[in-house]
Parts: structure tokens; C-alpha cells; sequence
């Protein structure tokens, strides 16, 4: 199926939106959408979402024959698959002038810079050796494909494990998971590629291009690039001609942007290894953010409100300790879950809006727990507000007048504390 | 009769149904020999299928009603199918002879011959490129014909339909949102009216156009109106007070 055209309107607005420095979607120039890193079930799968991009990277391994000018090496291989899921205009089964330029641009940004370990992935020399395969799938295109692939794939890399080995004579014996742990790879670093698109020969220039952005973009720079600030590959397309200060401006920007997307997947490797070793549910099905369409939503059913104070005392008696504070954002982190960027939030009004990303990786396993139980506690949490208010009132009058009484045991922790504090007070003043 | 079943009918507008939902005709177990009006049958829009004396609901979705006898579904969709008669917004994508190829986000291209344009003669041509956009009506939506679009009304005017688009955005938003924005007493409309002016030409395909003075209340506006689908009406209002707060 053909893609959707670009009419010329959108084309003419978005290059003057260009030449005033305006996004689509309301970010500066240098910024990135906003990135999350998630996982599924299995060691070395990770799902990358870049704004609407979306990725899959699966890591997998089997034993094979080395190749024979390399006999002490493994073998590392890489494959993007553009499904017709990520656009309509992708081919299934077909090689298309895209999947080629992407597939090259990954095997020169992850095996070139030889950022895995090859020959600690050999078995028995000139005989075995691992083949660790890297399938990237595309789920949604919109824009930027390589630095989401990029990211995918090496985070997959770093959070695969391969199955442990051991030799005796000429038996191979390969263990089980249960019989011994996996062994990770050895990564040395971690190359991610930064693209940049140009407009208008060259004079300007964008971080991250969205899809819409990518189709009128003039030319792209693609540099990868590791947290040490190594240039792994360089990759050009689109044939402008840029300055040497262009491509130095670009390494400049790569740089930090790297740093900021190594961090991110670091957080996102340790969120992850401390959930699976809590044994807390993780995975895809609970990093899914659960998007609900409330366009048509209806009103909310009343509250039965009959028997309130009865069972709201009742919970106050029975549970002694306040309930656990709820997350005030509204998006609740989910265990080996980290974000970063600029959300969507802003679009370009003049108050920048920081991210609170700090807030959200730092996601531990309980949380999980306050998501599902939420509203039940915010319903709890009303409820018991309003019935300490009325004992409240009640109480005061009672602790005037017989400041020793037992009501006070009703409540405790430090909420009595506080009355104590008041009542004293009030003795004070009489 | 069929009363009942518009009593039960009634009885769920604006509730949420979905896909499997049925509604059955009570069988008519009395005949009347004196009047012989004809049962009166709901008239079903999208999302409801009528088989024999079965309702059966096929979308999930808000039951919708229009009096006398109109029911329909009202449901989150961004697929387009041509509908006879609806306005679109379309992409010329080819000029090939007489017609032009016009991209409306159907299944398939729609057909726009140079002749429906207001005042278009053989002579005098519509100065229409490839990549413009048109705001047309079907004439023929068929599902085994290729649809065919027109840029006159009945009389041979053009009644705002023809090529337009310089210096505006075009947006994909759903098919329900744009139902909305066109509804006569739209509340997404009139919030949008107290913001600043601006211009917006809204096809039945889930395409909107948006200008306003600048680029910057044309991004804004656009990015308010793709938002609205996943907004609650407070939700929007907030915004757009915040919106208006900001100063711009």
C-alpha cells in the first residue's frame, strides 16, 4: 500500500515553522522525544519507544561453526525487519532501499565498533562457537527508526544472557537455566546513534526527526557514538554538503545526547535486574501504559454514601497506619521502566517544562502494588478523612472536658500526638 | 410491535454497548384489522446491523439517537470508508487526462474529474497541482466502484468547496473527533472560538486544517485538537484556561 502523501501545505509549513524554530510537537531544536526503555519476560528483550516510534529488539543465541579466517571468534548478527505493522507503505519479505541502509548503519555502529566481546563468546577454537543474533523489529514508524533501533539493540545486548558452557574433552555440555545461571555478554560500550536532520541546505538543523519532519528534511547525519565521546561510525545521506563546523556542532550535540540515553538505559538495566530479583511481575505486559480513550467516557456512578462514618471508623480501627503516599504524577513507574526527554506537554508555550524523569526512574517494586490498589486507597483516603474530621470536632469537646479520657486511643500514631499537642494548648489558654 | 424494542432501545442512549449487544422485535401476536399502519423499524446508522427481528450492535461504542427513529453508534474509529455525499478533505496525488487522483485516506483513490469545479470549462482549467489540497463531496462512494469526488454543489457553486490550503497545517485526527468538532452545538468548537481566531476546514475523513495568524497559534491549535481525543471535557477546558492564561 502506498503511503500517505505529503500534501505541499504541510511541507511549505513545516519548513516555516523550521525557519522560526518551531516543532510539530513543541520541542526545541536539539531536543529528543520522549525516550522509554522497557523489557519483556525473556533475557534480551527490550521495547524502545521514541515519541510514537516504536521498537522490538530480540537477542538470541545458538551454538555454531566459527568462521574459518576467524576461529576463536563469535559471531554477531544483526537484522532489521520493517513490518507493515510499523507503516503501511513497509513490505513484508522485501528488502527495501531503507532496510538495507539500516541494517548497514546498525552493523557499523554495534559490531564495527566492536562494542561486544567476540571472542569470549568462543566455545571449543575452530569448532563452536556462540552466534548471538539480533533481531530488530519495527512496531510504528514515526520518524527516526536507527536511533530507536540503535538503542533497542544495545540494550538488548547488554541485558541478554547467554546459557553457560562446560567442557570436558570433547563434550559440550550447554546448561539449562535452572542448572546454572546465564552468563551476560561482555560489552565493552555502548554505541548509540544520534541522527540530525538539515534543512534547507544545511542551514538548519533538528535532533530527532519525526516522520513528518524526515520526509521534507534535505539531508541526514547519523553519528554514533559511545559515553567516552568515541565516534563509532559517521554516515551522511541525502547528499548535502556540510561544513567541517556543522559536523563538529553535531559531534558536540551527539555527545551529550549519548550521555544522557547511556544513563537511561543504565537506570533502566538496574530498574530492571531489581525487579526481576525482588520477583516482582515485570515485563511487557506490565511496562504497558495503559491508554485509555476517554473521549467518550461517561459520568462516574455516585458513591453509595450511606453508612460512611460506621465504615470509615470501622477501617480506622482495624488499619492503625496511614496509607502509603500515592505517586503524584500521573504516570506510575512500573519497575525496569525509565524516561527521559521533553514530554509532549509543552508545545512550544514559552514555560519549559522539566521532566521530572529523576522521579519516575526511580521506580521500585511497591509501586506496582499502589497502582492496582489506587483507587481503592483514594477512595479509603476520603473516606477517612472525612470521618477523622467528625471525631475531630467530637473529640476536642471531649478532651476539654476530661483530658484523660480513653477516646484517645482511637486514634494513634502521630495523629494522637498532634491532638495531645492541641488539647494541651487549649489547656493552656483556659 | 416494535415498541418495545424502542422502549429498550431508549432506554440505553448514550450508554456504552459493545460488539454482540442485541436487541430483539417482539413477534406481533395481534393483527390489526383497522388500521393498517406499518411497523414502525428503526432506521440504523453505523455500528448497528438489523437481521430479521435482531438488533445486533457491531461497534463497540455510545448508542447514539436522533428522533423519530435513527439509532447509531458513536465510537472511537480512524479508518475512513467513503460515505455518498460526505466532505472531504483529499490529496491531489496524480493528473492523469480529465480526472485527478485524490488521496481521501480510503482503501482506495478517488476520482476528481477537472470538469467539477466551479465555473471550469473545457477551456478553462482548475489550476490544481499535484499535492494540493481539495475539500469535495463524494458523489459516488460505492464499496465495488471507484469513489468519485466533486467541487460543486446541485447548482453548480462551489459552497466552499475546491482547492485551498496555503500557509495552513493539516492534522489526521479520528473519525469521532471530527463528528464532534462538526456537530451543530459543538463544545469543542465553541472552546476553541474563545482562544483566537482562527480558520479550520474539517473533512469527514479525520483530516483538519488548521490556519491561524501565526505559526506558533497554529501549532497550538493543532496540538490542542490532536490532544482532544484523550481528553475529558474538564480535562480540555483546563487546558485550554491554561492556554489562555499563558499569555500568548
Amino acid at each position: 500500500m502506498k503511503e500517505t502523501p505529503l500534501s505541499n501545505c504541510e511541507r511549505d509549513f513545516l519548513l516555516r515553522a523550521i525557519e522560526e524554530k518551531k516543532r510539530l510537537d513543541g520541542r526545541q531544536t536539539y531536543d529528543y522525544r520522549k525516550l522509554k526503555i522497557t523489557f519483556g519476560t525473556d533475557y534480551g528483550c527490550c521495547f524502545v519507544d521514541l515519541g510514537q516510534t516504536r521498537v522490538m529488539a530480540q537477542v538470541s543465541c545458538e551454538l555454531v561453526a566459527p568462521k574459518e579466517n576467524r576461529p576463536t571468534e563469535g559471531i554477531l548478527f544483526f537484522n532489521i525487519e520493517l513490518s507493515p505493522m510499523a507503516s503501511p507503505s513497509f513490505e513484508q519479505g522485501r528488502q527495501s532501499e531503507l532496510s538495507v541502509k539500516l541494517n548497514r548503519q546498525l552493523e557499523r555502529c554495534l559490531r564495527n565498533s566492536k562494542c561486544i566481546d567476540t571472542e569470549s563468546l568462543c566455545v571449543v577454537s575452530g569448532e563452536k562457537v556462540w552466534q548471538v543474533r539480533v533481531d530488530v523489529h519495527t512496531l510504528n514508524n514515526d520518524g527516526n527508526l536507527m536511533d530507536a533501533a540503535s538503542v533497542a539493540a544495545i540494550t538488548a545486548l547488554c541485558h541478554f544472557r547467554r546459557p553457560d558452557v562446560a567442557i570436558q574433552g570433547e563434550e559440550v555440555t550447554v546448561f539449562s537455566p535452572e542448572e546454572r545461571d546465564p552468563i551476560p555478554l561482555s560489552v565493552y560500550h555502548m554505541p548509540i546513534s544520534v541522527s540530525f536532520a538539515f534543512f534547507q541546505q544545511g542551514t538548519f538543523l533538528l535532533v530527532d526527526p519525526c516522520e513528518r519532519e524526515e520526509r521534507v528534511m534535505d539531508g541526514l547525519l547519523m553519528i554514533a557514538m559511545n559515553k567516552h565521546r568515541e565516534i563509532c561510525s559517521i554516515q551522511s545521506s541525502g547528499g548535502i554538503m556540510l561544513l567541517k563546523d556543522q559536523v563538529m556542532r553535531c559531534s558536540k550535540i551527539a555527545s551529550v545526547k549519548v550521555s544522557e540515553i547511556t544513563e537511561l538505559i543504565s537506570q533502566a538495566l538496574l530498574n530492571d535486574k531489581a525487579a526481576r530479583k525482588a520477583g516482582g511481575k515485570c515485563g511487557f505486559a506490565e511496562s504497558m501504559p495503559q491508554d485509555r480513550i476517554t473521549a467518550l467516557k461517561m459520568d462516574q456512578t455516585d458513591v453509595e454514601m450511606t453508612n460512611v462514618s460506621q465504615t470509615g471508623s470501622g477501617v480506622i480501627l482495624q488499619g492503625d497506619e496511614a496509607p502509603p503516599p500515592t505517586v503524584p504524577s500521573p504516570v506510575v513507574p512500573v519497575p525496569g521502566v525509565g524516561q527521559v526527554g521533553q514530554g509532549l506537554q509543552s508545545w512550544g508555550l514559552e514555560e519549559e517544562e522539566e521532566d521530572d524523569d529523576d522521579e519516575e526512574e526511580e521506580s521500585s517494586g511497591d509501586d506496582q502494588v499502589e497502582e492496582v490498589t489506587q483507587i481503592k486507597l483514594s477512595e479509603k483516603d476520603k473516606k477517612e478523612a472525612a470521618v477523622v474530621e467528625i471525631s475531630d470536632s467530637e473529640e476536642e469537646e471531649v478532651v476539654i472536658l476530661y483530658p484523660e479520657t480513653t477516646e484517645k486511643s482511637k486514634n494513634s500514631g502521630s495523629r494522637s500526638d498532634q491532638k495531645g499537642a492541641a488539647a494541651s494548648k487549649k489547656r493552656q489558654k483556659k | 410491535l416494535a415498541s418495545g424494542m424502542f422502549s429498550s432501545l431508549k432506554e440505553k442512549i448514550g450508554e456504552v454497548l459493545l460488539p454482540g449487544d442485541e436487541f430483539v422485535f417482539e413477534s406481533e401476536d395481534t393483527i390489526f384489522l383497522t388500521d393498517n399502519v406499518k411497523p414502525e423499524r428503526p432506521v440504523c446508522g453505523p455500528g448497528l446491523r438489523q437481521s430479521g427481528n435482531r438488533l445486533v450492535v457491531s461497534k463497540s461504542g455510545v448508542l447514539r439517537h436522533k428522533p423519530p427513529h435513527t439509532f447509531w453508534m458513536d465510537s472511537q474509529q480512524w479508518r475512513y470508508v467513503p460515505a455518498k455525499a460526505e466532505t472531504v478533505i483529499g490529496i491531489v496525488t496524480s493528473k492523469s487526462g480529465d480526472i485527478f487522483k485524490v488521496d481521501v485516506g480510503g482503501s482506495e483513490q478517488a476520482s476528481l474529474s477537472y470538469l467539477a469545479f466551479e465555473g471550469a470549462t473545457k477551456r478553462n482549467r482548475p489550476n490544481v497541482q499535484v499535492g494540493d489540497l481539495v475539500f469535495a463531496q463524494f458523489t459516488v462512494a460505492n464499496k465495488d466502484m471507484e469513489p468519485e469526488l466533486v467541487c460543486i454543489d446541485g447548482s453548480g457553486r462551489a459552497n466552499g468547496m475546491g482547492v485551498f490550503g496555503g500557509g495552513g497545517l493539516l492534522l489526521k485526527v479520528s473519525l469521532g473527533l471530527v463528528r464532534r468538532l462538526l456537530a451543530p452545538q459543538s463544545d469543542i468548537r465553541s472552546d476553541l472560538e474563545q482562544l483566537f481566531p482562527c480558520e479550520l476546514v474539517v473533512g469527514m475523513n479525520g483530516r483538519i486544517w488548521v490556519r491561524a495568524s501565526t505559526i506558533q497559534q497554529t501549532l497550538i491549535i493543532s496540538n490542542l485538537l490532536q490532544s482532544c481525543d484523550t481528553l475529558t471535557a474538564p480535562q480540555r477546558r483546563e487546558q485550554f484556561r491554561k492556554l489562555q492564561k499563558g499569555g500568548l
